[in-house]
């Protein structure tokens, strides 16, 4: 019975370990600039911040409309008992996104001008918009399970009746929200490198998004059942095994096509400073975990379902990175993040770990042993017909 | 409806199409425009120094030997032996920063100048990204930090007089004017005196053509000018994407409304027959 609460000290130590110096960070960054706290330049005002706590931050929050879909959308009742987790974590992840923006605008008190000041042409008042609505969306999405936790039967009833609205609204958000990102760049043809700027940037954000939410789902389950002792599902996990192999093959399809049809295709085979980054991404992200998870035996077992989540979600941060980072260096201007950075977004990703752990000690996250989960939108036809769960 | 692009152009609703020379519109007449004749220059750098005084920049010797643009040197004339070149916002006629700006600080004005508000400015630095000529500079070192660049003396310019740089130039290399007409005349030069000009003007269509142009008897690239540019307005490559997302939308959302509306019919009908057969006394 000690090994739990050794695991909890270590992690307690390692969570103190990085809140000190992050509080220090933070107050070099307020009070003496970007310049104290970060290695960005003129030549690449964006760095670690944008590209990892916020494009990254955003893809690894896909999990809940990748799961919306398939779940409340298509009705794919097996996958029921994974999708709390997977909004618990996309509203995490947006908030501790829009934590991250401030640190990372140069005037955050601003960022309410968003609201009132309006430029449609900007893709990034796209941006604004979607974490705004989304953020906002993601905490109704969630609040059930509060208000499931007190008891309060009333407010409940009236928010599972927008529950379809909400839900449809949370899809076509973060659809145009995972885009976005990739649209951001557009406008930078001539800054962004061939193997990333691509008219269908925005399509390679949306499809590598669900990717990534089908891996997550795999990870976060199979990292829950290893810290919080609850059973594995391994046959939902092994479902959604099958769709990332598929949508990997869109995907390493399209990424072919496009830098086929954009007459790149040649420089992949040159060896530059972006062709190590590209392969490396292209085998993290695609062939590696498409090609693990092609065999049926590692397909169909925990570690090697594992193993190719892991990959994949490491092939897609490689990806944004190499879109916000390595697409954009030059041989006069490289970008190494200043350890104030590196010690901020370690941060970040701390303070997610521990709240998701604190939530999900405290509230119905994760279903019981076996028991009925009540999905987001109850299901009426469940209770009339297995009435024996009526007492849950 | 008859329109720029055709007669079955697609009508695009709430986005305006980008206003520049690329955008397919008339290009504004009253435009002005700086040509910048690096053949008539002799790097005297009064210019740099000009231009710091009107934005209330510092300037000293140590500046002056600074070949490159910062949050405190909105221009810099670069030397290669005996031969200069100028650096400074392009203006662009159809500008990249202007059109990614979420909270429309930056702006193209009528008369030409792309101008920059820090009243509104939440410090995103899109537009510094954004930017193919990497014009605007950061205070990297202050806590309220803003965005600095050559804002083409919008001042100046509105109360109808030229740019600093422009009126000191002892030479005439920067000359300030109607863009259209320094466009005829920057033509004129390399036509009369073809041995002393490359047969380009950077600016004329580079991005969708900038309201600064350059001319030169050495490749621009080696002052670092990028001779690979799009000749297509930058915004355009936002815009394809951006004005359909208001198509896209009820689209998207009634097939999403659609699958749910059809996937969870099954599960009313199972319920409907599970009453049936309760109502019936069945067995359950």
């Amino acid at each position: 019975m000690t090994v739990p609460r050794v695991r909890f000290t270590f992690w307690k130590a390692i969570f103190l370990a990085i809140m000190v110096p992050g509080i220090y960070c933070t107050y070099l960054r307020f009070f003496h600039g970007l310049g104290a706290a970060t290695h960005l330049s003129d030549q690449l005002p964006w760095g670690l911040w944008i590209g990892f706590d916020v494009m990254c931050g955003v893809m690894l929050a896909a999990g809940a409309f990748t799961l919306t879909i398939a779940v409340e959308i298509f009705n794919i009742k097996q996958l029921h008992s994974v999708i709390r987790p997977t909004i618990l974590t996309a509203f995490l992840g947006y908030l501790l996104v829009c934590a991250a923006l401030m640190y990372d605008l140069g005037l955050p008190w601003n960022i309410w001008h968003a609201i009132i000041m309006w430029n449609p042409h900007s893709v990034m008042f796209e941006v604004a918009w979607c974490v705004m609505l989304y953020t906002t969306v993601l905490a109704l999405e969630f609040s059930p399970i509060v208000l499931e936790y007190f008891n309060l039967q009333k407010p409940l009833r009236i928010i599972r009746q927008f529950m379809v609205v909400l839900l449809i609204l949370g899809v076509l958000l973060s659809t145009l929200h995972q885009s976005s990102l990739g649209s951001l760049y557009l406008i930078m043809p001539n800054k962004l490198h061939p193997f990333w700027w691509s008219p269908l940037l925005p399509v390679f954000f949306f499809i590598s998004a669900i990717a990534v939410g089908l891996a997550m789902t795999i990870f976060e389950s199979e990292m829950s059942s290893k810290y919080f002792g609850r059973e594995l599902e391994l046959p939902v996990l092994i479902d959604l095994g099958r769709a990332l192999v598929v949508v990997l093959a869109l995907y390493g399809i399209l990424r072919f096509e496009d830098l086929y049809h954009r007459g790149v295709l040649k420089l992949v085979l040159v060896p530059s400073y972006q062709q190590r980054f590209f392969l490396l991404e292209i085998f993290l992200a695609v062939i590696a975990p498409f090609s693990l998870l092609l065999v049926r035996r590692i397909r169909e077992s925990a570690q090697g379902l594992y193993l190719a989540a892991v990959l994949t979600l490491l092939g897609f941060v490689t990806n944004r990175l190499n879109v916000a980072i390595t697409g954009v260096e030059s041989a006069s201007a490289r970008y190494t993040p200043k350890w104030t950075e590196v010690v901020i977004t370690a941060m970040f990703v701390a303070l997610g770990f521990a709240i998701f752990g604190a939530v999900a000690k405290y509230l119905p996250i994760f279903p019981k042993e076996k028991a009925h989960i009540p999905a987001l939108r109850e299901p009426a036809y469940a209770e009339v017909a297995v009435p024996v769960h009526a007492g849950d | 409806m008859q329109s720029p692009d055709g007669a079955l152009a697609w009508r695009r609703f709430h986005l305006p199409r980008p206003t520049g020379r690329q955008g397919d519109l008339e290009s504004n007449p009253m435009s002005k425009g700086i040509l910048y004749d690096a053949t008539l220059c002799i790097g005297c750098k009064q210019c740099e120094q000009d231009c710091a005084a009107e934005n209330g920049l510092p300037y000293d010797d140590n500046i002056a030997a600074q070949e490159v643009t910062s949050a405190h040197k909105y221009t810099t004339v670069l030397t290669k032996d005996d031969k200069f070149m100028r650096r400074l916002c392009m203006n662009c006629d159809d500008p990249a920063c202007a059109s990614v700006c979420p909270v429309g600080a930056l702006k193209k004005t009528a008369l030409g100048p792309v101008t920059y508000d820090k009243s509104r400015c939440m410090g995103c630095r899109y537009c510094m990204a954004a930017c193919p000529f990497s014009v605007p500079k950061y205070e990297w070192e202050k806590a309220v930090p803003g965005v600095r660049k050559c804002i083409m003396c919008s001042k100046r310019v509105a109360a109808g007089k030229p740019t600093a740089c422009a009126e000191i130039c002892p030479t005439g290399a920067t000359k300030f004017g109607d863009r259209d007409e320094l466009l005829e005349e920057a033509k004129k030069r390399i036509h009369d005196n073809p041995g002393n000009y490359l047969p380009h003007i950077f600016g004329e269509t580079e991005v969708g053509g900038t309201s600064v142009m350059l001319l030169s008897s050495i490749p621009f690239s080696t002052f670092g000018y990028r001779t690979d540019l799009t000749e297509r307005a930058l915004p355009m490559y936002t815009y394809q994407v951006l004005s359909r997302i208001p198509d896209f939308v009820p689209l998207f959302g009634v097939l999403l409304g659609g699958v749910y509306w059809i996937t969870h019919r099954r599960e009313d009908v199972a319920q409907a027959e599970a009453e049936d057969n309760q109502r019936k006394g069945g067995v359950q």
